[in-house]
Parts: structure tokens; C-alpha cells; sequence
């Protein structure tokens, strides 16, 4: 018994996927390094260990997710799958509690305290998930072309959003939505994704630019970008579906393109004028010219094409009416502060111009370590957690930034290899989730600090200061690891 | 194959990161390697957030008497990293400071798990709320001491000593509420106790900000943007009180070497004329920074003058009570107004004995209301209980009764527009289930009726009783602020709460109240040409009895109605009636008569010895 349990452990240490641990180990190492420029103080030099400061504490978070990491690689892997959906109920209870015993924290009732520590359930129950969902449709026979399952699937994914929403997190429920890329892999009609990631960028664009004008011109930036990106939505469709070759796809390129450019500059120097009603005008058109085409030929890509279009269009002009109108003013006001529409009055972007002077001034070699004058100085709000990358960007430049970028591409990328090599879908589906879940956080944190994407607040993996998301994040990779350690044990018993 | 066709879609979601990161490779390169401008904006500027505090808004008593107002006081600011050769006994001498004061709020300061947002770049506060004076002497000396600033803030100031508890303070924020609240940061003031309170949000107004750009050295380079970012101080919404000040001048002049409470509210608006709470203190101390020496002070008086007894203290409301039994009797069709009980020295069932006072017997209800008879309302209960014909169980009508009690106000917090308000005690049956486990009848508890045993009741909510037979069946929710600048009151302080009892029924105990005045328990209150309506309470205690009156004036379209509670004052007639009509005289005439001034006199210096024990 003893040697059978001695070996199983030599195998664990054996294949596991080293690279892995040393991407993790660098990002952690790079983490800590950026916590300590942006808690830094220049009376406390030289105390970068001490446990008052945030740097001592997270060499704490760190030491202890090494524990976490090491437990979790000597457990078995198969209890995950046994007791997935087990794990994945016991999170939903306590994500449904979480707000009855929760302190409100700026506006948050996500903390819940013990001893002296608060900890958020939100950030493991994204493991849970990742297990429920890998659980779900690993199961021999599952298909997500019938309703019921497909469904059911979304219900895994839609439960704990709605639990977080009611703890006022909007931001971390929506790093679920990652989950639907693993859907993509395992099977989703890829116009879904397509759609989905169509209407979040008509919303986001749409609202985030309705109210700023195009210099001289009186139209709204965000409308006119919409109307634009649905018209080039429109004219790849018909690239793909259709073929390079086909009539209509040459006719509409020329004339649209051709339209949109002799109305813009006529607006941009003779008249200025709404723009807007000449790109919604040809939208029409091309939508009752698709429509006449798929009757002529016979052809029901024109016609699937021509819907895209007309349900885009009045989606983009519903955005607004529905969120003025039917929306209730908090919610409406939730709404603009995820977009960062509400925190900043003036509209100009205080806290992410902050953010992009930081980044700017590092320059291309940075100013070093703990050199960094705009994050010590507090400029940039939240400089530890969510706007982390900013002293990454002013202290180690051009260079670490981009390193840190492509480590974490490395570590995404070496994720998608790891899950496809699994020999099972629930270790495959696991590792898709595990992977969507970084890539998301990843998308939005730097994106939001680099000026690019709305100002959502949730952590960069590894680097934003805090046990919580650290020991989730550690929790998240270390499980796919030690179910990937195990892939060559292939006689299961 | 379809899995085949499914495993291409890794190269889908590898470009998709690929396509991520490489946009955000751009995107760095384009900040930190094409542009400039954002070093140079690093480098050269450094931003300074300078906040604007908005003034305060100012409070006044119903007939525009200024209560609170502003006067200009000022901060030191310092940032720890502009301070150099500073001539340390020169600075403390002109601020009038100790060294050892200088060095641990220096300390303080630095001190990062006390300090949260401590930065060296940034302005702290070193000592808050310098008077003009005091500022002037070191506003002449400032260029010597290089890393301190001045700030301008507004104190608050009182105009009259009255009215304390009602007002309320306000001081510097705790950790906690910078915490919860993102408006606030250390060294703001924020309402403490009282109205201040209650309403900050209207009071404080909303910071402005101007953001200042400035060189590496510090110095002020104009605003960023133009000014686009500024926003300017919008300032806070003045409050109208419903307090009449002459009144509540008189009630605290009446109140002085006595504890209780006395609260006026106007029936037909439920704004509260007055309230005072013996004893009180000047708000006066409670400004700038004597205000955490005196608060402490007070905090350790045994008499305890910090505690507004009008909202927190919960007496037993003794016979004033009888009037609430009364009218549910009447509505549940227990008595009529001309029932008569009998009252042989009190309520007498198989051995069970409550005393009363000598008067007639039997009488019907009003006299019973007019000469306060126990034994009428035990009696009134005791059928009520024993009715097994409208109520199954003497659960069920215990039940009854306390929605009765709940509905005219007593029970839960009325919802004045006061932080601390206490509800009060009105017993259900499960509380007497729970007592006597489940062994218990009308008799057992029938001392409820009389205003004692279980049930208690604030000052207010015994107003709030007098308030509601005033308007013969409803009151409004009472509430100290009248009006707010700009801004509609909260509707639960315009809307009418019945307490589900006919007002044919209130005409009865109007009656009574009105008939103990002219003859009844109220002599002594008796003010000629105001037809005042009234009732005693002489609540048993411990100690001497507690002594307490309801009333309204006048009869008809009453203009006020009041109560007057006070500790350990003997019987209702000896401190309550007297100072209850000296209080309706004083609101309904402008003033006292020289008489009745005379009066008044004698009762301020009538005190009440109370011993020394914490209470």
C-alpha cells in the first residue's frame, strides 16, 4: 500500500507540466515586484518585508498559495470530477448567504469576515463552476444541439452571475461570460459567439460614445462606430458565407464604402451633418437588397445575413430608449458606472487618463524599481489591485510590460496545448475554462488600464493585491495541473 | 470527424489571445514609445486635487429664529515632504502648541495603520479648526514654516443654548465612515448626533474639486484642462425646524434640576414644537476642538445629559395611558360611554386588589377619565379578556388589544426623523405565554391598562397619544424638520396614520380630558380663556413615582398638544400639569402671563434631589 501510494506521488512530480509552474512563478515573482512600487513609501524604505505593509502581505498571500498549490497536487484527481457538482452546490449556497453576513464595503457586499480576514466566495466559485460545467458535459452522450441540455449548460453559467449581481459585483459575475468561449470549443455554433461578441460591442461602443461628437460634425461618435461596425460585420459575413467571388459582396463593398466616404467628407467640409441617417439608410437598403436576392436565387445565406443586419440595427437603436426608459434609474446608473460613464462627471477620463500618464511615462526601459513617481504618488486610484498594470507600465517599461503580456500569452496558450492533450473531456473542458477565465481577466484588467476597454473592476491574475483572488487563481490552475499530472494513468480502475 | 472539425477551433481561441495581446503590445507602444506627451505630463506635472468645501446649510426654528449657522475656522495642512529647516519651538509657539504635541501628531501623522491614505506628496491635516484669531497670528508667520498650508473650513455655531439633543453636532470622521462612504476623507466633519444626523446628505452639500496642475518643485502651474475637471462646491440645503425656540426656551428653563423630558407637536402636521430633555447641556461645547474633552465629560456624567430622554428614554406612561384603553374599549364594544363600573377603593376580583383613590362610584366613563379611576379601565380590560364570545382565547384578544396600542403609536419607533429612537414596550401574548407559560388571564395582567407593569412608552409616543385625540383619530408621523431648502419632505411625514378607532369616540375622552381640567386631577391647570384638555399620569416605580401629563388646547382645532414627563416627580398633578399648561400658555399666547411668569419661576427652581447612582 505504501509503495503504491509512493509511487503515485513520484508520477504526479513526474508528468507534471513544469513549464506551467514556471510561468506561474514568474508572473508571481513579477506580481510581487509591482505591489511593492505601487505600496512602496519612501519612509518605510527598505521595508518591503515587513507585514504592515501590503508587500509583506503578499509575500504572505503568496507563501500560503505554494501551500495551496502543493496540497492540491498530492490529492487524488478524481475526486474533482466525483464530487463536482458537490462542490459546485456547497459555492452556490454560500454565494446566496454571502450577502445576509457580508459588511458593505463601498457599495460591495461580497467580503464575508473570519477571525480577521475577509475573504470572497466570488473568486472560487469560478473553480466550481469550471468543475460543474466540465462535470456536465463531459458525460458520455451530451450534445448541446438539444434544448434541454443546452440549457441546463447555461443554467451552470448563469446561476452564480445572478448571485454575485445581488452582491453588487457586477464586475466579477461577469468573468462568467468567459465560460461561454469553452462552449465555443465543445461545440457552440460559432455565429453565436459571434453575435454575443457583436451585441457587447454594440452596447459598450454605443453607450460608452453616445454623448461625445465627432469634432465639428453633429453626430455621436458612439452611434456612428456602431452603424459602421454593423456594415462591416455585414460585409465579412457575406465574405465567409458566401464567397470572395460573390456579386452582391463587390457591388455592396464599392457603393457602401463608396457612399460613406463622399457623406463624410461632404459632412466634414461642406455641411456638417448627421452621417448617422446615411449609414442607417444603406444598412436598409442592403437588408431589403439581401432579402431580394435570397427570393431570386434561392439562396438562404442572404437571407440568414440580411436578419443579422435588421436585428443589429434595431438592437443598436434599442440600446438607448431601453436603457433610458424601461431601466430603473440605479440600475441605469449601475450600468454607466461599469462603463465608467459615472464615476467621471467631466467625461474625460480622470482616473484612466491617470492611469495612461503612469503607463506613458515609463517609457521604454521604465524608471526602475521603486522609482516610479506617478502610481507613489497616488494619482492612479486603486493602484494595487485593479490598476496594478500601471506600475508595471512606469517601472519597468516598454519591455517588462510587454513581457509580462507575453508570459501571460505563454500561460494561456500553453493552457489551451494542456487541455487538448487531455484524454478525457472533462480534464479538456476543465482546462478550456481554466484557460477562458485568465484570458478574461487579462482582456479587461489591461484593457481597462490601457484606455480600451470599460472600466470593469476585477484583478490582474497574480499581480492585483489581495489572498483571495490569489488562492482562487492558484486554486483554478493547480487543479487542471494535477488532472493534467494524471492524464498518462489512463487505466482507471 | 466532427470532433476533428471541433478540435481546429484551439487555433480560433490561440489567435483570439494572440490577437489580444498583440493589440495591447500596440497599445503600449503607442503610449510609451510614440507619444510624449504623457511623460512629459508625468514629469513635469503632477497633479494637486484641491477640495472646495461647500458651506453648510444653515438650521432655524419655525418662525425663522437662526439656530446653527457657520463661522470661518482653518486647518494646517502639511506635506511631509515640503517641510525643511522649520524652526520647531518658533512654529509651536505661534500655534500656541506644545513640542511634545508637534512631535506625536507628527508621528501620528506618519503612522500609516492610523493614517490610511498617508502619502509624503500629499497635504495632511495637522490641527484642525483654528479660530480666526488664532489663524491670523500664524498667517502672518506662514512663509517661515515652508510644507504648511491653511485650509478655510466653517464650524458650526450655535445661536442659543436650547435645544442640544435636537440639534446635534457634528465632528471629525471615523475610520469607519470614510470606509463606507467614498464622499468622506480623515478630517472631515460629518453629523454626529440630532438633526446634523439624521440629515448630513441635505446639511453637507456636495465637495468641489479643482485640480491643479504643478511642477516638480511644487509649485502651482494653473488648473489641468482649464478647469475642465473643477467642479464647483454645491452648498448644503438649509433646514426650517418645526421647533418654536421660545418654547422650547421655556420647557428647558421648567425642566432645569429635573430629569424627563417634555414634548410639544403640533396635531394637524405632526411637527414637533418643542423637545427637551433634562438634563441637557449647551450645544456651544460641543464645537471645534474642545468638542472630544466635553463630549467625554458629559458621556461620564451619571445623570447622563448626552441621552435625549424624549426619544430614548421608554417610562411607563401611568394613567395617561388610560385614555388609549378607553377609546379601545369603545371601539371593540366593550363599554359604552355610559357604562358605569363600580371602584370600592379599587379593583377587587377573588382576592386580587389594585387601588384607587377615593371618588364616587359608580361612575361612567367620562369621570373616570376626569378623576382617573383604576378600577373603570381594569375593569374595561377584564371584560375585554373574558369575551369568549368576540375572541376565542384570551390570546386572541391580548392580541387584539396590542394591535390597538400599535396602531395609536406605541410599540415600534415612530420613524421621527432622530438617530436613536427606542420603541417602547407594548406586550403581545406570546409574551405573557412565554412569562407565565401559557397560566394567565385579564387579571394577570391587568395592570397594562393603568399604563404600568409590562407596557413602556417615550416621551414622544405619549405626545404622539395626546396628538392623536387631538385630531379625534389620526396623527402624522412627528418629525423636528418643517421644511428643507429645495426638497420635498419624506412622504411618511406629510401622510395620515389612523389608529383604527371611530372619532365619534374620541368626542367621550375629549370629554373627560376636558372635565379634568375644570374639575378633575387637572385643577391646577386650569388657564383661563384656553379651553385646555388634559390628563394626569402618576407612574409607580422604585423611587418616587414618576409624575407625568397629557394634554391638547384648545378643545376645538387644537394647536398643540404636548407631555410632560418628569422623573421621580411625585403624583401628575405636582410637576406635569403645571408645567404641561405653562407650556400650552406660553405657544397659544406668545408669552406668559405675570402671573403664570411667576409660576414658572418657582418651578425652575424646584428641583428634584436625585442621588448619585448611575441611572
Amino acid at each position: 500500500m505504501e509503495r503504491l501510494q509512493g509511487r503515485k506521488g513520484e508520477g504526479v512530480w513526474k508528468s507534471l507540466d513544469w513549464w506551467t509552474i514556471l510561468i506561474y512563478v514568474a508572473l508571481l515573482a513579477f506580481g510581487w515586484i509591482s505591489i511593492c512600487g505601487a505600496s512602496y513609501d519612501f519612509e518605510l524604505a527598505g521595508n518591503i518585508f515587513s507585514f504592515d505593509s501590503r508587500s509583506g502581505m503578499q509575500l504572505v498571500w503568496i507563501g500560503t498559495s505554494f501551500v495551496l498549490g502543493f496540497v492540491l497536487l498530492m490529492l487524488d484527481d478524481r475526486i474533482y470530477d466525483t464530487f463536482a457538482y458537490i462542490i459546485y452546490g456547497i459555492f452556490l449556497i454560500l454565494l446566496f448567504i454571502t450577502p445576509f453576513f457580508a459588511r458593505d464595503i463601498k457599495g460591495s457586499l461580497s467580503w464575508i469576515k473570519i477571525g480577521s480576514f475577509s475573504i470572497q466566495f466570488a473568486e472560487f466559485a469560478k473553480c466550481a463552476t469550471a468543475l460543474a460545467l466540465a462535470k456536465y458535459m463531459s458525460v458520455y452522450g451530451y450534445s448541446m444541439s438539444r434544448m434541454r441540455e443546452a440549457l441546463m449548460t447555461c443554467a451552470i453559467i448563469f446561476v452564480p452571475i445572478i448571485l454575485i449581481i445581488l452582491q453588487k459585483e457586477t464586475g466579477s459575475a461577469l468573468v462568467y461570460l468567459a465560460f461561454f468561449l469553452v462552449l465555443y470549443r465543445e461545440g457552440m455554433p460559432g455565429s453565436i459567439l459571434f453575435a454575443g461578441i457583436s451585441a457587447v460591442t454594440y452596447f459598450v461602443v454605443g453607450v460608452r460614445y453616445a454623448d461625445v461628437p465627432m469634432w465639428h460634425i453633429p453626430m455621436s461618435v458612439g452611434q456612428f462606430i456602431v452603424l459602421l461596425l454593423i456594415f462591416l460585420f455585414t460585409l465579412g459575413l457575406l465574405r465567409v458565407y458566401c464567397g470572395k467571388t460573390d456579386k452582391a459582396l463587390k457591388l455592396i463593398t464599392i457603393y457602401g464604402i463608396g457612399s460613406i466616404v463622399i457623406t463624410f467628407c461632404f459632412a466634414y467640409w461642406v455641411i456638417p451633418f448627421d452621417v448617422t441617417w446615411v449609414l442607417l439608410v444603406l444598412s436598409l437598403f442592403i437588408v431589403g437588397y439581401l432579402c431580394y436576392l435570397a427570393l431570386r436565387d434561392r439562396v438562404t445565406n442572404y437571407f440568414y445575413i440580411a436578419m443579422f443586419t435588421l436585428v443589429s440595427l434595431s438592437f443598436s437603436y434599442a440600446v438607448e430608449p431601453v436603457l433610458n426608459e424601461v431601466l430603473q434609474p440605479h440600475q441605469r446608473v449601475r450600468i454607466h458606472v461599469l462603463l465608467g460613464l459615472e464615476d467621471d462627471p467631466s467625461g474625460a477620463g480622470y482616473n484612466v487618463n491617470q492611469a495612461k500618464i503612469a503607463i506613458g511615462s515609463g517609457g521604454l526601459m521604465g524608471k526602475g524599481f521603486l522609482n516610479g513617481t506617478q502610481t507613489k504618488l497616488k494619482y492612479v486610484p486603486e493602484q494595487d489591485t485593479d490598476f496594478i498594470f500601471c506600475t508595471v507600465g512606469e517601472e519597468e517599461g516598454f519591455w517588462g510590460a510587454s513581457l509580462v503580456l507575453l508570459l501571460f500569452l505563454a500561460l494561456i496558450l500553453r493552457l489551451i496545448y494542456l487541455a487538448e492533450r487531455q484524454p478525457y473531456a472533462f480534464g479538456r473542458i476543465y482546462g478550456y475554462a481554466v484557460m477562458s477565465v485568465f484570458l478574461f481577466h487579462l482582456f479587461i484588467n489591461v484593457g481597462m488600464v490601457l484606455g480600451l476597454t470599460p472600466v470593469i473592476g476585477i484583478p490582474l491574475p497574480f499581480f492585483s493585491y489581495g489572498g483571495s483572488s490569489l488562492w482562487g487563481f492558484t486554486l483554478l490552475l493547480f487543479i487542471f495541473l494535477r488532472i493534467d499530472a494524471a492524464r498518462n494513468l489512463s487505466k482507471r480502475y | 470527424m466532427k470532433s476533428y472539425e471541433l478540435e481546429k477551433r484551439k487555433y480560433v481561441i490561440g489567435a483570439m489571445a494572440i490577437g489580444i495581446v498583440l493589440l495591447f503590445i500596440i497599445r503600449l507602444f503607442s503610449l510609451q514609445i510614440m507619444s510624449d506627451d504623457y511623460k512629459e505630463n508625468a514629469d513635469s506635472n503632477a497633479f494637486l486635487k484641491k477640495v472646495q468645501y461647500p458651506s453648510r446649510g444653515i438650521i432655524t426654528d419655525r418662525n425663522g429664529n437662526l439656530l446653527v449657522y457657520n463661522s470661518p475656522a482653518y486647518d494646517i495642512m502639511v506635506v511631509m515632504s515640503e517641510v525643511s529647516a522649520l524652526d520647531t519651538l518658533d512654529f509651536c509657539e505661534t500655534l500656541g502648541i506644545t513640542k511634545e504635541f508637534f512631535d506625536r501628531r507628527m508621528s501620528e501623522i506618519k503612522d500609516r495603520r492610523r493614517n490610511l491614505g498617508y502619502s509624503r506628496f500629499t497635504q495632511q491635516l495637522f490641527m484642525s479648526q483654528l479660530s480666526p484669531e488664532e489663524f491670523s497670528v500664524f498667517h502672518e508667520k506662514q512663509f517661515r514654516y515652508p510644507g504648511f498650508y491653511s485650509q478655510r473650513r466653517s464650524v458650526r455655531q450655535y445661536e442659543t443654548s436650547y435645544a442640544a439633543h435636537v440639534l446635534g453636532d457634528i465632528g471629525e470622521v471615523s475610520p469607519l465612515d470614510v470606509k463606507n462612504d467614498d464622499y468622506y476623507q480623515n478630517g472631515d466633519l460629518i453629523g454626529k448626533q440630532g438633526v446634523e444626523r439624521a440629515y448630513e446628505k441635505q446639511l453637507r452639500g456636495e465637495k468641489g474639486v479643482q485640480v491643479l496642475l504643478r511642477d516638480a518643485r511644487g509649485r502651482i502651474k494653473g488648473h489641468y484642462l482649464e478647469g475642465k475637471l473643477d467642479r464647483k462646491a454645491v452648498p448644503g440645503k438649509n433646514l426650517t425646524l418645526g421647533l418654536d425656540l421660545k418654547l422650547q426656551a421655556l420647557g428647558e428653563r421648567l425642566m432645569e434640576g429635573k430629569l424627563g423630558s417634555i414634548v410639544a407637536i403640533e396635531p394637524a402636521t405632526g411637527e414637533i414644537l418643542c423637545m427637551v430633555s433634562a438634563p441637557t447641556y449647551d450645544p456651544r461645547m460641543m464645537v471645534g476642538r474642545q468638542r472630544g474633552e466635553n463630549h467625554l465629560l458629559l458621556s461620564k456624567n451619571p445623570l447622563k445629559p448626552l441621552l435625549n430622554r424624549s426619544i430614548m428614554g421608554q417610562y411607563p406612561p401611568g394613567s395617561t395611558f388610560k385614555t388609549s384603553q378607553a377609546l379601545t374599549f369603545l371601539q371593540e364594544g366593550v363599554i359604552k360611554p355610559h357604562t358605569l363600573y363600580p371602584c370600592h377603593g379599587g379593583f377587587l376580583h377573588r382576592g386580587f386588589r389594585l387601588g384607587c383613590h377615593a371618588h364616587a362610584s359608580p361612575i361612567p366613563l367620562v369621570p373616570s377619565i376626569a378623576t382617573s379611576c383604576n378600577a373603570y379601565f381594569c375593569w374595561g380590560l377584564y371584560y375585554m379578556f373574558g369575551n369568549r364570545n368576540k375572541y376565542e382565547s384570551v390570546q386572541v384578544a391580548m392580541n387584539k388589544w396590542r394591535d390597538y396600542m400599535v396602531n395609536m403609536g406605541f410599540g415600534y419607533k415612530l420613524g421621527v426623523d432622530l438617530p436613536g429612537e427606542r420603541r417602547g414596550m407594548i406586550p403581545n401574548a406570546q409574551y405573557y405565554d412565554k412569562a407565565y407559560r401559557g397560566a394567565w388571564n385579564a387579571v394577570t395582567v391587568v395592570s397594562i391598562s393603568i399604563g404600568q407593569g409590562e407596557v413602556s412608552a417615550t416621551p414622544l409616543q405619549i405626545a404622539n397619544l395626546a396628538a392623536t385625540i387631538a385630531n379625534r383619530g389620526y396623527f402624522i408621523t412627528p418629525h423636528i424638520v418643517k421644511q428643507i431648502q429645495n426638497e420635498p419632505l419624506d412622504s411618511i411625514y406629510t401622510h395620515r396614520r389612523y389608529t383604527g378607532v371611530d372619532s365619534l369616540y374620541y368626542e367621550s375622552i375629549v370629554s373627560g380630558m376636558r372635565q379634568a381640567i375644570l374639575s378633575g386631577t387637572c385643577r391646577s391647570g386650569n388657564i383661563p380663556g384656553v379651553e385646555i384638555c388634559g390628563k394626569t399620569g402618576t407612574a409607580q416605580n422604585r423611587g418616587q413615582d414618576h409624575s407625568a401629563f397629557i394634554g391638547f388646547a384648545p378643545k376645538d382645532n387644537p394647536q398643540i398638544a404636548i407631555a410632560v414627563y418628569v422623573e421621580n416627580g411625585g403624583w401628575g398633578a405636582d410637576y406635569g400639569v403645571p408645567l404641561g399648561a405653562l407650556m400650552i400658555e406660553q405657544y397659544l399666547n406668545g408669552e406668559l402671563s405675570p402671573e403664570s411668569e411667576e409660576k414658572a419661576r418657582v418651578y425652575q427652581n424646584r428641583h428634584i434631589r436625585y442621588g448619585t447612582t448611575a441611572r
